[in-house]
């Protein structure tokens, strides 16, 4: 049942649109980040341009990006293996043991708004003046990663047979001794694309950030506000700071495409 | 198997001492295993998410202002009652709320459908497609808001020069009192229609093909086969979908922050209940007022969730 041919024609023309309404933004921003204020000022300047590293200079030398990119990893980083050591064997028990109301209490934190959490938050942690530092900072990320892992994990284990667990036992492993040597050497593709996922959903994080961090734990999100000025906005500059923000991810993304999507859409079509 | 089983089988005279202790705590930890992989986890949440939400309760019956070693009184539901009368800050931000979220669920759902029913069957250059759907989907929302910002500008954006070419005079876009949300509501679209797609490709292409051939067979035209076959079959789904991107639509705050700033702009004219929430606690210190908004923000999700998930149930079966 090939697709007949005046189908194809639309098809394909209606996909160069999709790509084309996707792609073109984000590409116009690269282009923005490589020209000076003057041309991204003149409209006669829009696509032909001398191209300048100028702004990356700024982002990078003057307003300290290479901090901030420090920052957001290690944030991304922490709060995504703390999770996974925290949510794995949590999700393995809720899968196995069909614990549906304990892991409703894991994924209210997707539901909750962030601001609720934040003000209570900010109560507590300004008291024991840990505001605008990292641990308070990667214990907030954790609130975005947990239920993300809990959720694609419990997914992953309930499509795992429990047959090789159970052949585990028989020939003599403790349950624990099968969770760690058998379920959890064929889980590594579902903790990747958890893993992934928290990493990706960390790094993107603003609202967190904005009311945690301190100047010297600013994440990358937070710091593109330096380039905002209320006078006027260094276009250019802030062009590089968004580009330097999102482009890594975007190439991360792209590298794990696979995992990226597969834990995007987890538990979707089970109904 | 037998052979492997030898050394565990529970002859009187065969472990020893140390085997045994660490057995006993092996054999304790692998009857509470349930609670010992769970708990950690549980904890964690209850500890910093319920006693949050519980304090935020407690915060919406008091007069908490200012810094937050200040003293406070309990005024019962003094919070609830001017919040619920404001008609100048709140209701709009409500109906803001509700309008971004109705509007966008609307366009990402019906954009997302035809999108992932054009990618479905396999063609070529399906990789190049799958690429350009990803990528609005992990970019970082506060960059997204930013690079819109200088597409949108008035004077030097790309999309007045746009409408210049087909004659079309300069719009102010997000400057706009009265264009500005429906400007944020199309970058909202932009970012995540494709979340809807990848969701709804993953349930058509979890479909079975027999009921498809078996509509045309019977001779039925290619939107009779969608709309009797498909949708009903995509449809929990499409629940699922509306959900996910319901409960984020509905706190939709980076976007907002990013193209707008504080106060959803001079005239608040993006603010919405999240926006506004986070202005009260972290701009104006407010935090009695703002506990209250969220109570009730919090209320307004779980339920339209439940309606949701209600009616999820019902279309399953």
């Amino acid at each position: 049942m090939k697709p007949s041919k005046p189908y194809r024609v639309f098809r394909n023309s209606a996909l160069v649109v999709v790509v084309f309404a996707l792609m073109a933004p984000l590409l116009w921003m690269i282009a923005a980040s490589f020209k000076t204020n003057v041309d991204i000022y003149d409209t006669a300047k829009a696509f032909v341009f001398s191209p300048s590293l100028k702004n990356y200079e700024t982002v990078l030398q003057q307003a300290n990006y290479l901090e901030f990119i420090g920052n957001s990893l290690w944030v991304a980083f922490a709060a995504t293996t703390l999770s996974l050591l925290l949510g794995v064997p949590a999700a393995y028990s809720m899968s196995r043991f069909n614990m549906k109301k304990s892991a409703l209490v894991v994924l209210m934190a997707r539901v909750i708004p962030g601001v609720s959490l934040l003000v209570p938050w900010y109560y507590v942690f300004s008291n024991l003046k840990l505001v605008g530092g990292f641990s308070v900072l990667i214990l907030s990320h954790m609130f975005v990663s947990l239920p993300l892992i809990v959720y694609i994990m419990m997914g992953y284990f309930d499509g795992l047979p429990t047959e090789l667990e159970e052949a585990a036992l028989v020939d003599g492993l403790t349950h624990i001794g099968a969770f760690r040597r058998i379920t959890l050497p064929l889980s590594v593709p579902g903790v990747a694309t958890a893993g992934i996922l928290s990493f990706i959903f960390s790094w993107n994080n603003f609202m967190f950030a904005l009311v945690l961090s301190g100047s010297d734990t600013k994440t990358l999100p937070v710091a593109i506000f330096d380039f905002v000025g209320y006078a006027s906005i260094d276009w250019g500059g802030l062009m590089a700071a968004a580009t330097v923000v999102t482009l890594p991810i975007m190439l991360i993304a792209l590298f794990v495409q696979k995992y990226v999507v597969s834990g995007l859409t987890a538990g979707a079509t089970k109904g | 198997m037998s052979a492997v089983l030898t050394p565990r089988t529970d002859s009187p005279e065969a472990p020893a001492a140390s085997v045994d202790t660490t057995s006993a705590w092996s054999r304790w930890a692998n009857e509470h295993r349930k609670w010992l992989f769970a708990a950690p986890a549980m904890a964690f949440v209850a500890v910093l998410i319920i006693f949050p939400v519980a304090w935020t309760g407690y915060l919406s019956l008091t007069d908490a202002e200012g810094s937050v070693r200040a003293e406070s009184e309990f005024i019962g539901f003094q919070n609830y009652l001017d919040v619920l009368t404001d008609t100048d800050r709140f209701w709009p931000a409500v109906w803001r709320t509700v309008l971004f979220t109705g509007v966008v669920l609307f366009f990402e759902v019906i954009l997302g459908m035809a999108i992932a029913l054009l990618l479905w069957r396999p063609f070529r250059g399906e990789k190049w497609v799958r690429v350009a759907i990803l990528l609005p989907l992990v970019a970082t929302p506060v960059a997204v808001g930013m690079m819109w910002r200088l597409i949108f500008d008035p004077n030097i954006g790309m999309a007045n020069q746009l409408l210049g070419w087909i004659g079309i005079g300069p719009q102010p876009w997000l400057a706009g009192q009265h264009s500005a949300l429906p400007t944020t509501m199309f970058i909202d679209i932009w970012q995540w229609t494709p979340m809807v797609v990848l969701i709804l490709l993953a349930g058509l292409t979890s479909l079975s093909d027999e009921p498809q051939e078996a509509a045309r067979i019977d001779g039925a035209s290619s939107w009779q086969r969608f709309r009797h076959v498909t949708l009903p079959l995509l449809m929990p789904t499409v629940i699922v979908a509306i959900l996910l991107r319901g409960i984020d639509a509905l706190k939709t705050f980076d976007i907002l922050y990013a193209t707008k700033g504080r106060g959803g702009g001079s005239f608040h004219e993006v603010e919405t209940l999240n926006v506004y929430a986070y202005g009260l606690s972290f701009d104006y210190n407010d935090y009695g007022v703002s506990s209250t908004v969220l109570i009730i923000f919090f209320l307004i999700i779980i339920g339209v969730m439940w309606a949701l998930t209600y009616r999820k149930k019902g279309l399953g079966r």
